[in-house]
C-alpha cells in the first residue's frame, strides 16, 4: 500500500511539473527549461508507472522486456528523426508525432476491451470507446495533414455532399458507440466503430486547404490531449488525466486564437471551403487589371540602400526557399548603412502560428526586430520599402476591400500602404487561399521573380558592390 | 442513468481535477505571444504522450500467451514513446535557436 502512495506522489509531482512548464513554455525567457521540466515530469511518471503501479489485483507490472524494448526502440526513433528533421519540416512532424500519439490512445483501448467481464459498468465501456475513437480520428486526422504539409497529397478533396457525410459518420460513431456501451459489446461492432472513426478522421481533414492547417493540426493535438485523459479515468491514473486535460483545454484555447487571427470562426474553417479553393477564385478578381511591373536585383538594391526603413514581410515561400539566413546578410548590410529592418509577422504566416519566428530565430535575427501584426500595422504608411518575400494572402488587399473574396475580413499587414512593395515571389501563381492578389498590380509594387534565395542573394551582392 | 451517477459519485475526484484542470490549461497559455505558439503547441503535443503510461500499463499486464495484447500493446508503447521523446526533442530544438540570438 506504501508503495502505492508513493506512486500517487510521484504522480502528483509530474502533474505539477507539467503545469509550471507547460507556463514556462509561454515566456520566452523560460521556455527551454519548461521543456526540460515537463520532460523531467514525464520521466517520473513513466519510471514509477513501471516500477511501482498495481492495477485493481494488486499484480506489478510484467513482460519488462516487452516495455523496455519498446521504450528502446522508440526513443531512438524519435530522437533521430526530430534531429535530423528540417526546420521547414517542423509542422509536419509535430503532426506526425501527434499522431503517433493518438494511435497509442486508441491501441490501448483496444487491447483493454478485450479485457472486459459481463459485468463491467457501460460508463467504462464507454470511457473505453471514446478513446478509441478520438485517438483514431487523431491519428488519421494527423497522417493526412502530414501529407498534406509534405506535399505527398496536393489536392483538396471535397466529396459530393460532404459535410452531410460526415455528420452521417459522426452521428453513426456516437449511436454504435453508445449500443455497444450499453449491454451489446461486441469486438466485431468495436473494429467497425474504430473503421469508422479511422474514416472520419481522413475525411474531416481532406477538404480543409493548406492555409488552414496550422488550425487543424492544433485541434488534433488538442484531440490527443482529450483521449490521452479517458485513459487517465480508465486507470484511475492522475497523471494521464492531469496532462491529457491541460493539453486539451490550452490546445482547444490555442486552436481559437488561431482562428480568431484569421478572423474566422472554427466552425467556418471545418465545414467551410476556404482553401478548398476553386469556386470564389475567379469571381474575386474583379479589379480593373493594371500590369504587373517585374524589377531586377539592381534597381532593388538602390531602392534599399537609400531608404530609411525598410519592412521585410516574410511568409511560407521563405521556408521553402530556405532564405532565412540570406535575409539576415541583407538585414545586416543594411542596419549597418544606417537603415531601419524590422520584420512584420502575421499571426498565420507560414504553416503554423509562430513558424516565421523560429525560422528567423535560426538564422539568428534579433527577437526584438520580429513585430508582430498589430504593432507594426501603422507604421507601413511611413515606410520606404516593404519587402515581401514568399508571402501573398496575409498582404492581400482584398480581405479590406473585397467583400465578395474569401479571406475578406481576415486581418491583414498593410504592406499596399507603403511608398514602395517589393514583392519576391517564384511566379504570379496564387496563394494557399488559392485567390488572384490585386496588390501585385499596384503602382507602388514592383515583382522580383524567381526563388527567394536567389533573388536576395543577388541583392546582397548589388549591395556589397555599391559602397 | 443510475449508472452514469454512480460513475460520477465514484469518480469525483477525477472529475474534479478534470474539471481543474481545463481552468489550469486555460489559464497558464493564455499570455502567450503568439512567436511562442509553434514551440507551446509542440511542447502540449509532447505532454500528451503521457498516455505511454496507458500503454506500459497494458503491456505489463498483458498475459504472457495472449499475443494480440502483446503485440497491440508493444505498439502503443512505442508510439506512445514516440510522441514523447520526439515532441520534447523538437521542442527542445526550437526553442535552442530563440535563445542562441541576442
Amino acid at each position: 500500500m506504501l508503495q502505492q502512495y508513493w506512486l500517487y506522489l510521484i504522480y502528483l509531482l509530474g502533474s505539477v511539473f507539467f503545469i509550471v512548464g507547460l507556463k514556462m513554455l509561454s515566456g520566452p525567457k523560460t521556455a527551454r527549461n519548461g521543456n526540460f521540466l515537463a520532460a523531467a515530469g514525464m520521466t517520473l511518471a513513466i519510471l514509477g508507472t513501471i516500477f511501482m503501479h498495481k492495477n485493481e489485483d494488486g499484480e506489478s507490472i510484467g513482460n519488462y522486456g516487452w516495455i523496455f524494448g519498446g521504450i528502446a526502440i522508440g526513443t531512438v526513433l524519435g530522437w533521430i528523426s526530430a534531429k535530423k528533421v528540417k526546420m521547414t519540416a517542423m509542422p509536419q512532424m509535430v503532426s506526425l508525432f501527434n499522431g503517433m500519439g493518438g494511435a497509442c490512445a486508441a491501441l490501448i483501448s483496444l487491447v483493454e476491451f478485450g479485457h472486459l467481464h459481463g459485468d463491467t459498468p457501460p460508463v467504462t465501456i464507454l470511457t473505453i470507446v471514446a478513446g478509441l475513437v478520438i485517438g483514431s480520428v487523431s491519428f488519421s486526422g494527423s497522417i493526412i495533414a502530414y501529407a498534406k504539409l509534405q506535399e505527398i497529397l496536393k489536392k483538396t478533396f471535397k466529396l459530393p455532399a460532404q459535410n452531410i457525410l460526415t455528420i452521417i459518420l459522426m452521428a453513426s460513431i456516437l449511436g454504435l458507440s453508445i449500443y455497444l456501451s450499453f449491454g451489446h459489446a461486441s469486438t466485431g461492432l468495436l473494429y467497425v466503430i474504430f473503421a469508422l472513426s479511422l474514416a472520419y478522421g481522413i475525411l474531416f481533414v481532406l477538404p480543409i486547404g493548406g492555409a488552414d492547417m496550422p488550425v487543424v493540426i492544433s485541434l488534433l493535438n488538442s484531440f490527443t490531449g482529450v483521449a490521452a485523459a479517458f485513459g487517465g479515468f480508465l486507470y484511475d491514473n492522475q497523471v494521464m488525466l492531469t496532462g491529457g486535460i491541460l493539453v486539451g483545454s490550452a490546445g482547444t484555447l490555442l486552436t481559437i486564437l488561431m482562428c480568431n487571427a484569421m478572423n474566422r470562426s472554427l466552425t467556418n474553417v471545418i465545414f467551410g471551403s476556404f482553401g478548398g479553393g476553386g469556386a470564389t477564385a475567379g469571381e474575386a478578381s474583379t479589379f480593373a487589371g493594371g500590369t504587373v511591373k517585374s524589377s531586377t536585383p539592381s534597381d532593388i538594391a538602390i531602392l534599399m540602400n537609400y531608404a530609411q526603413k525598410v519592412i521585410v514581410v516574410p511568409g511560407y515561400g521563405l521556408a521553402v526557399a530556405q532564405a532565412q539566413h540570406v535575409i539576415h546578410e541583407l538585414e545586416a548590410i543594411l542596419e549597418k548603412r544606417g537603415v531601419e529592418v524590422k520584420y512584420a509577422i502575421h499571426p498565420v504566416a507560414g504553416r503554423m502560428p509562430g513558424h516565421m519566428n523560429v525560422l528567423l530565430a535560426e538564422s539568428n535575427v534579433a527577437y526584438d526586430k520580429l513585430v508582430e501584426m498589430e504593432e507594426i500595422n501603422d507604421q507601413f504608411a511611413t515606410t520606404d520599402v516593404v519587402f515581401v518575400v514568399g508571402a501573398n494572402d496575409v498582404v492581400n488587399p482584398a480581405a479590406r476591400s473585397n467583400p465578395a473574396s474569401p479571406i475578406y475580413g481576415m486581418p491583414i499587414l498593410n504592406a499596399d500602404k507603403a511608398r514602395t512593395v517589393i514583392v519576391s515571389k517564384r511566379s504570379m501563381a496564387a496563394g494557399y487561399a488559392g485567390i488572384d492578389n490585386e496588390l501585385f498590380y499596384y503602382p507602388n509594387c514592383l515583382m522580383l521573380f524567381g526563388d527567394a534565395k536567389d533573388s536576395i542573394t543577388k541583392v546582397v551582392a548589388e549591395l556589397k558592390g555599391m559602397d | 442513468m443510475d449508472s452514469i451517477i454512480t460513475f460520477i459519485g465514484e469518480n469525483i475526484q477525477l472529475i474534479y481535477i478534470l474539471i481543474l484542470s481545463i481552468f489550469v490549461g486555460i489559464e497558464v497559455i493564455s499570455k502567450v505571444p503568439s512567436a511562442l505558439h509553434t514551440p507551446l503547441m509542440s511542447g502540449a503535443n509532447a505532454i500528451h504522450g503521457v498516455v505511454i503510461i496507458g500503454a506500459i500499463i497494458v503491456m505489463g499486464h498483458a498475459e504472457a500467451g495472449n499475443w494480440p495484447a502483446l503485440i497491440l500493446g508493444f505498439l502503443a508503447v512505442i508510439l506512445g514513446t514516440l510522441n514523447v521523446v520526439g515532441g520534447f526533442v523538437v521542442t527542445d530544438r526550437m526553442l535552442e535557436m530563440f535563445k542562441k540570438k541576442k
